[in-house]
């Protein structure tokens, strides 16, 4: 369930970054003051130990398919929310970077996704309220399966919101959730029944180590300004879904309007809320929707009055003189793409001759 | 160049779990001496060698460094005389690349950056290891990080070298190069090793441990020569005592 | 265990290109940064039935392989291996927006397909120019470009510290991984008891791994702050280097030239 760049637009990618990087600086501050140094290279060894336990199977019962660890849990485990968040984020940072796993835009999205609810909701609201101070084998199991499964179903929510804001996948909301919700209950089960079964062993072999996290955390001190994070979080997450609606659907606004106003007033009102909406766009959101118009305005030579024009831009599919036209441009539209790949590879391919010519070789 | 004398004073260590690991140990290192702790696994060889440098605190006891004792206040300062060089190099290449590594020391220490530069060149090509300066340590075999780690320590400038088993996993070759390297190390040097080898060729004394004590100290020839001492230690002479594996003729009387 | 070895070893190998000694090489990390950064916002900036305008942006990928003499098989391969969420996301699209929105005589192709297009290729834009950032920046630099570009420096530590013991751990859990699949004649053995107590292990010994590293930073004189030691120039060269290729990047998006070049061509002929 790892966000992509190909589905992701700037404005919802933006903006989850800002979460993310937002709550990275938030966290960096409080590891920094209220936890001791020894936790540093903790972090670092843990966020490996993840990382290298997430490549290694085990064979999930009655399906017999494969799974994997997903780890935010455990991290927040023993790391208390904090430290867990920056090491979650940095292994994801490493995925992303080595192993295409989404991209650098949506990184933002999967540390968010992944590290906020595992470490500030899931953890302290689930797992230690069932935990209490007394950690027993049945309590361990029941707070990792409702913290894992909590965890997991809030990330995969926010998921299908990145997505279907985004307006790349066509997708839709109902649809898309309610493939992910049920498959991310299932992962969200296995999950906790591992977490639990790591977190057992750990915790009979050296509970002065699970001391020590449940110790460490002050969080307990302020469950309110957890909860206002999470509700940042949530109102940055609709600020990208709201600038989207604008930026790029003043269809889906219009044809409700023409469902109110009726055809005949389409020329007043409707031009007078596309224009502001257009204005509106060209502020919030930099760069959407140039080239819909462009395409629009290389129809060969059609000249077509300005209200229709205007329908035309955000309905060409049901004008037929539109899509002949924009059929036109898209044959050029091709061409010109294959002239410009092929151009852009025989670049590549004469300076790499010329490389080859002049060879430099690597540092020792 | 002071006299750095180390002084270990009836040290006791009580592990968390009740085990205790060193019971009563004491012993006197002058400057310049190079010794070699021999003993069991479970001796307590590596205990009594993190107490050299504060990483862990006695149970009872004390410890006096160059006459400085040995206490929360003082750390700082010991740990700029006595420099440690641990059994897993990994444990101790932490840094993106070697340079940073050997630089950590003296950086920490509040050398200015130029110094640092300085120090790091000569100290790696000390090692031998000049050519390995931007590598990152996973690019390393094991016997250039142990070097590199030895490295990262006499960056410092340490009047006192403790090892804990340098030989341990390298290859003969890698072996010799530690050992030059070792020779070539002109203050007091202290390591724990099963290398009894190395041990008979590098140390003038030896000090045995045995269930948390010290059973013998004295010079190294005398104590190879102790076929019971040894065998009560669950110790043997080193190899190059031990005679000819093809002949059977014993090459040393001793 | 195989992915788990392949894996370390691709990480290896893509930091190891780094090393190289182009000119591509030797600008600061931080305007290489930057430009894969202004790249890829441009890239995914494009809405859903776009995918012509995209084709141009080829060129940095290509451009920057050839300068920086990066294997391009080996780039391409790690490509092949793309996320397998955008693929199952994507193919949606075909299913759900079958609107016509192009006809060749009797063929007609969906929007649904276009933007499914459109999307492979922003995937293959994207991740390969991240691919791409690693293998002529390396991550340590990276990590340090991001740092003086405002990233928390505990972050920053917590990055390189990750990255190095990735691989010692990846180690590990390797061996215990496959000790435990030679124990285990078929799957009965990998369940979900043994992969908890495995990695339970493996949790502990990396917890005192962590107080041995601690102890060993201690003996050095660590009090808690990492002191900078790296001086790095943001010179002319990597003013140009971010100016040219971000005023490139806005220029294909502002302007189609696919389109362009195609009208021309169509044009002449037709």
């Amino acid at each position: 369930m790892h966000m992509a760049d190909a589905l992701l637009s700037p404005a919802v990618g933006g903006a989850m970054w800002a979460a993310s990087a937002g709550t990275i600086a938030y966290c960096s501050g409080k590891v920094r003051k209220d936890i001791d140094d020894s936790k540093i290279p903790l972090m670092g060894v843990l966020g490996a130990f993840i990382f290298a336990a997430q490549m290694i199977n085990f064979t999930i019962p009655v399906t017999g398919s494969s799974g994997h660890l997903g780890g935010g849990l455990i991290l927040a485990i023993l790391l208390g929310p904090y430290a867990a968040f920056l090491t979650i984020a940095s292994v994801l940072v490493v995925q992303a970077l080595f192993f295409a796993d989404g991209g650098l835009l949506a990184l933002g999205c999967n540390i968010f996704n992944l590290g906020f609810f595992p470490a500030f909701i899931a953890y302290p609201f689930i797992y230690k309220k069932i935990i209490g101070n007394q950690p027993t084998t049945g309590r361990i199991s029941a707070a990792s399966l409702f913290a894992a499964i909590a965890g997991l179903q809030m990330g995969a929510f926010c998921v299908v919101l990145e997505t279907t804001s985004s307006g790349i996948s066509s997708l839709p909301f109902t649809t898309f959730a309610a493939m992910m919700q049920p498959i991310h209950l299932a992962i969200g089960i296995i999950e906790g029944i591992v977490t639990a079964s790591v977190v057992s062993f750990v915790y009979k072999a050296r509970p002065e180590i699970m001391q020590s996290a449940l110790e460490s955390r002050p969080i307990g001190i302020h469950p309110v300004r957890n909860i206002l994070l999470a509700f940042l979080a949530m109102a940055v997450v609709t600020g990208g879904a709201f600038s989207w609606f604008v930026s790029t659907n003043p269809d889906g606004l219009e044809w409700s309007i023409t469902k109110v106003t009726g055809h005949e007033a389409l020329n007043g009102p409707e031009q007078g809320v596309h224009a502001t909406l257009k204005a509106l766009q060209e502020k919030i959101a930099f760069l959407p929707d140039y080239s819909f118009r462009k395409t629009a305005e290389a129809a060969k030579g059609v000249s077509i009055p300005e209200a229709t024009q205007e329908h035309q831009k955000t309905h060409p599919e049901q004008n037929p003189k539109a899509s002949q036209s924009s059929a036109e441009t898209s044959i050029a539209g091709l061409a010109g793409g294959t002239i410009t790949l092929g151009l852009a590879f025989l670049i590549g391919y004469i300076l790499k001759r010329r490389n080859q010519r002049t060879p430099h070789g690597f540092n020792t | 160049m002071s006299h750095h004398i180390v002084e270990v004073k009836n040290l006791r260590h009580v592990y968390p779990d009740g085990t205790a690991a060193l019971k009563d140990v004491s012993f006197v290192i002058t400057h310049g001496e190079s010794v070699g702790i021999i003993g069991a696994n479970g001796a307590g060889k590596s205990t009594l060698l993190q107490h050299l440098n504060g990483s862990l605190e006695p149970t009872s006891g004390a410890i006096h460094i160059g006459h400085t004792p040995l206490s929360k206040g003082t750390l700082p300062d010991i740990r700029r005389t006595v420099g440690m060089v641990f059994q897993d190099p990994d444990d101790q290449l932490f840094m993106p690349t070697v340079f940073d590594d050997v630089a950590f020391g003296p950086l920490n220490l509040g050398y200015t950056p130029a110094d640092v530069e300085q120090r790091v060149t000569e100290v790696l090509e000390l090692v031998g290891a000049g050519h390995l300066r931007d590598k990152p340590p996973y690019h390393l075999s094991g016997g250039e990080k142990k070097r590199v780690a030895i490295a990262t320590v006499l960056s410092m400038s340490p009047d006192i070298l403790v090892m804990d088993e340098p030989t341990n996993g390298l290859d003969p070759f890698a072996r010799r190069q530690l050992m030059k390297l070792m020779r070539d190390f002109k203050h007091t040097r202290i390591f724990t090793s099963h290398d009894l080898d190395m041990v008979l060729e590098l140390c003038e004394r030896v000090i045995v441990m045995h269930e948390g004590e010290v059973w013998a100290d004295g010079p190294a020839l005398e104590i190879f020569g102790n076929d019971t001492l040894l065998a009560e230690c669950r110790l043997e002479k080193p190899f190059s005592m031990q005679g000819c594996p093809i002949c059977g003729r014993k090459t040393h009387a001793v | 265990m195989a992915s788990i070895h392949s894996a370390v070893l691709d990480l290896k190998s893509l930091d190891l290109l780094a090393n190289g000694n182009s000119t591509i090489h030797r600008l600061d990390a931080r305007a290489k940064v930057l430009v894969t950064l202004v790249f890829i916002l441009c890239v995914v900036s494009y809405s859903r039935y776009e995918l012509t305008p995209l084709f141009p942006f080829f060129i940095f990928p290509v451009v920057m392989i050839s300068l920086a003499g990066l294997p391009t098989l080996f780039i391409l391969k790690k490509i092949t291996l793309l996320c397998p969420f955008v693929l199952a996301v994507g193919i949606f699209n075909p299913v759900f927006d079958r609107e016509i929105l192009i006809q060749f005589g009797h063929f007609g192709i969906s929007g649904g397909w276009i933007s499914f297009a459109s999307i492979l290729t922003r995937s293959v834009l994207t991740v390969g120019t991240a691919f791409i950032l690693v293998g002529v920046t390396g991550f340590t630099a990276v990590c340090q470009a991001l740092e003086s570009l405002g990233m928390p420096k505990v972050f920053a530590v917590q990055l390189l510290f990750l990255y190095r013991y990735i691989f010692v751990l990846t180690e590990e859990s390797g061996r215990a991984s496959r000790a435990r699949e030679l124990r285990s004649c078929g799957k009965k053995g990998q369940g979900i008891h043994s992969f908890g107590s495995m990695v339970g292990h493996l949790l502990l010994r990396t917890w005192q791994r962590a107080e041995r590293i601690h102890t060993a930073m201690l003996a050095r004189g660590f009090t808690g702050e990492f002191h900078a030691n790296r001086l790095s120039r943001f010179g002319v060269s990597e003013v140009r280097f971010v100016l040219a290729w971000s005023s490139f990047f806005i220029f294909l998006r502002l302007q189609n030239v696919s389109q362009l070049l195609g009208s021309l061509v169509t044009g002449l002929f037709p």
